[in-house]
């Protein structure tokens, strides 16, 4: 468990000491006209829906952290036999790297108001995206026939655990990728999309990261 | 983006504004519908799983004289009644029903920041407790495997409900955490983002501290109960061998291997302590509020009280392993969990202190809310003081499976948190409906129920020192135990059945005086926080009419000396007149 335990103590050290810093050198129950107050004390300076996305990031980083934990543990037991991940999976961990890029080439053409620029890179994110869950789902076909099944060993278990997790949250994030796309689309304006974007490309660089994380765990055990 | 921008946002409000019945009822946006919509689900279950724990009472009570409780109902009935009130009543009820309600209330916001996810989070809510319930009517019939689904038995034959029972109970935890972690999200961001002019962290009402802070433990810490029902869901399933070690079941050996049984309780109990403060610290919080509003008094303490919450939040990660002292561990690990769960009783203890002392030369009116507040003080400081006990690895070998452990976490974590549920209930019922309830009603209520849990509990604890046995469906024939334990347990029995039944009084009353109680006004307690100033009672869509209240002071402004009144509402500006509170003796 120490692997969810560093993971959760960061998060709580943060929330915490944002929380206590709000407290210190308050007297809370001096009256005063809210003007002389520092205006908003204790609120992000940030859209609601960008803290929303990174409490999510924060749960989600608690999800994979406790599974890291329980392969960590699991792995130490007897009965552990490695599988041989397929070459194929640097070849997905390439095009979801191109997938972000795409994602950031966006960001910065929503803010600049550059309305082609938008709709490529958005609709080259997705098709990177869905041709990296394509890719995942033939590494699996080939872990299968190469007789890496589900139950024949807990390393293939995670294995296939882990790479549907983290597929089923792109897929999440697809979910909000076609919406925002259909919306750009059928006539909306990049200012319009701009939070979307935003966030899209924040959670899909949050999920690369999780899958360099996984990937090179896999590589090592 | 500036706090005010976000607040006064009236034209996002426009987008859910209801128009027809359905709107306005069912698929509802607005906060204190789902609110509304969330606890009368909550207890409902709460009130199966009372019966449940009915029945189990009656074999214990009475054994084999009930042909309609069989070892393999009894299990089942145990399983879900613990399960049906930890998960789908107390954190449903604390978070998704008080949480909705009252943080945009308090916070002084127009509804959660993100109202279509709040209404799918109480639909998905509510479809995991029909899976849950649904379990009832499967062949083989609900998981008997205790309310920690510890593996291998959970999902073996010969244990209850391995045919169906278990997988719609995994399936219906995925459903609730998926529906709390949609809430969850809603609750800390509205929380953070959209309090009103005014309104700084340190001005919220204890009760949004505590909820704020199980939110975040909710959040951190359900994903660990998710991992353990998805794997569980995989071994039983497909035949993983996640949890499941090599085993001869029925003479025969099954297809498992190597898995470990531990690693399920560790993910268990990661969640599961956490769990216990994502019940305790919204109550904590709700009765912290109780206790000032009914003593006419300032909380005492306010900012060491959010620390002890913060601190509390932080030291529950690190405890979990207390509860597995019998799996046996390392004498190391039980030296470091012991002392983490001692520590942890410091900013427990520091907060029971600040009630008493906000008590302390109060202007204390026995109210309803309040009677259950300070019952709950005495049920808390009980449950917790057995849990130091229980805490240390000496103590806990020779009583952890006895029913010293039943009675313990029923004081600290059923019974206390109850009755800040009622004290919580009673005390928003004129807000939430309009209407006062009946205070003769509602004080038998308090007595009964208070006095007949103790006549429940308390004895509990000798039969766990005379070496009783928890989860045992009968005990037969046992030198060790005394005629007088079989004496006690039929008295158990039938407090248990008298206490069950009183809290019709509850349900009589709060159904009644929807229509019958006399009209309550907007603030009948006088009390200082927001929700008590919204212009209508109940509150309509959008709270506040066209202005949103400004801030001016803490929630905690009671008996001014030299104000007219004994409370200063939280939107009172400050007045020449009355005196500031830098002379010490009021305040600090």
């Amino acid at each position: 468990m120490t692997f969810a335990l560093v993971f959760l103590a960061i998060i709580m050290a943060t929330v915490i000491g944002w929380l206590l810093r709000q407290s210190l050198n308050t007297q809370p129950w001096d009256a005063k006209d809210p003007l002389e107050n520092q205006p908003g004390r204790g609120v992000i300076n940030a859209d609601p829906a960008k803290v929303g996305l990174i409490a999510f990031i924060a749960v989600v980083t608690s999800l994979f952290a406790l599974f890291l934990s329980a392969y960590l543990m699991r792995m130490q037991l007897g009965d552990w036999r490695p599988l041989a991940e397929p070459d194929l999976l640097w070849l997905n961990t390439a095009i979801l790297v191109l997938a972000s890029v795409a994602f950031q080439v966006t960001r910065g053409a929503a803010s600049r108001d550059q309305p082609l620029t938008l709709k490529v890179g958005l609709v080259v994110g997705g098709v990177c995206t869905t041709l990296f869950l394509l890719g995942q789902l033939a590494a699996w076909q080939q872990l299968h026939a190469s007789g890496y099944f589900m139950t024949g060993n807990p390393a293939n278990a995670f294995f296939y655990l882990l790479t549907a997790l983290h597929g089923l949250h792109l897929l999440g994030g697809m979910w909000v990728w076609g919406r925002t796309t259909m919306r750009l689309l059928t006539g909306a304006d990049a200012q319009s999309v701009r939070l979307s974007v935003e966030l899209c490309t924040v959670y899909w660089h949050y999920l690369l990261l999780v899958w360099i994380g996984l990937f090179a765990l896999l590589l090592s055990t | 983006m500036a706090y005010v921008a976000i607040a006064d946002r009236d034209h996002e409000l426009e987008h859910h504004d209801p128009t027809t019945f359905i709107t306005k009822y069912i698929w509802s946006q607005d906060h204190k519908v789902i609110a509304i919509q969330y606890s009368i689900t909550a207890l409902f279950v709460g009130f199966v799983a009372l019966v449940l724990s009915g029945m189990m009472r009656l074999q214990l009570g009475f054994p084999d004289s009930f042909s309609f409780i069989t070892p393999v109902s009894y299990y089942q009935f145990i399983t879900m009644h613990g399960m049906i009130m930890v998960i789908f009543l107390l954190t449903a009820l604390f978070l998704g029903g008080f949480g909705n309600y009252l943080i945009p209330l308090m916070i002084g916001s127009r509804d959660m920041v993100f109202p279509y996810m709040n209404m799918v989070s109480f639909w998905v809510y509510l479809v995991s407790v029909i899976v849950l319930l649904s379990s009832f009517f499967v062949p083989g019939g609900p998981t008997g495997a205790g309310w920690t689904l510890y593996p291998p038995q959970a999902i073996l034959p010969g244990t209850p409900g391995t045919d169906w029972g278990i997988i719609l109970m995994l399936v219906s935890l995925a459903l609730f955490i998926v529906a709390f972690t949609m809430g969850g999200l809603n609750y800390v961001t509205t929380i953070l983002q959209a309090r009103t002019r005014g309104m700084t962290m340190m001005r919220l009402p204890l009760s949004l501290w505590g909820i704020f802070m199980a939110t975040i433990l909710g959040l951190l810490a359900f994903p660990a109960l998710f991992v353990s029902a998805v794997m569980m869901t995989l071994d039983k399933a497909i035949g993983t061998s996640f949890f499941m070690p090599a085993v001869i079941s029925m003479g025969e050996q099954l297809d498992h291997a190597g898995g470990s049984p531990i690693l399920f309780q560790h993910l268990f109990w990661f969640f599961g302590h956490p769990e216990v403060y994502i019940v305790a610290l919204p109550g904590f919080g709700l009765v912290s509020d109780l206790l000032s509003t009914h003593a006419r008094k300032s909380i005492f303490g306010y900012r060491m009280m959010v620390w002890a919450i913060l601190a509390i939040g932080g030291l529950s990660f690190v405890v979990w392993a207390h509860h597995m002292y019998v799996s046996g561990m390392n004498p190391y690990f039980g030296f470091f969990f012991a002392t983490t769960t001692l520590i942890i009783a410091v900013p427990t203890a520091i907060k029971v202190y600040n009630w008493v002392l906000t008590l302390w030369q109060g202007d204390i009116h026995l109210t309803v809310p309040m009677l259950f507040a300070i019952g709950f003080i005495f049920t808390f400081t009980h449950g917790g003081l057995t849990g130091i006990f229980l805490g240390n690895v000496v103590v806990d070998l020779p009583l952890s499976d006895t029913y010293f452990v039943v009675a313990h976490f029923h004081m600290v974590m059923g019974v206390s948190p109850i009755m800040v549920v009622f004290g919580a209930i009673y005390h928003w019922y004129p807000k939430i409906t309009g209407r006062m309830f009946n205070e003769t009603l509602g004080k038998w209520h308090f007595w009964l129920t208070f006095f007949g849990t103790y006549a429940i509990y308390l004895p509990m604890h000798y039969l766990g020192f005379l070496g009783v046995p928890r989860r045992y469906f009968s005990m037969g024939d046992t030198e060790f135990m005394p005629e007088s334990a079989f004496v006690l347990n039929q008295s158990i029995t039938i407090s248990a059945l008298f206490v069950g039944v009183v809290q019709l009084l509850f349900l009589y009353n709060i159904i009644v005086s929807l229509k019958k109680g006399k009209e309550a006004g907007p603030n009948p307690w006088k009390a200082t926080t927001l929700e008590w100033q919204t212009p209508d009672t109940p509150p309509k869509h959008g709270n506040w009419g066209h202005e949103l209240p400004v801030v001016y002071r803490w929630a905690y402004d009671y008996s001014v000396p030299g104000y007219h009144d004994d409370f200063i509402p939280q939107n009172v500006p400050p007045n020449p007149d009355i005196p500031a509170h830098d002379d010490g003796t009021h305040h600090s």
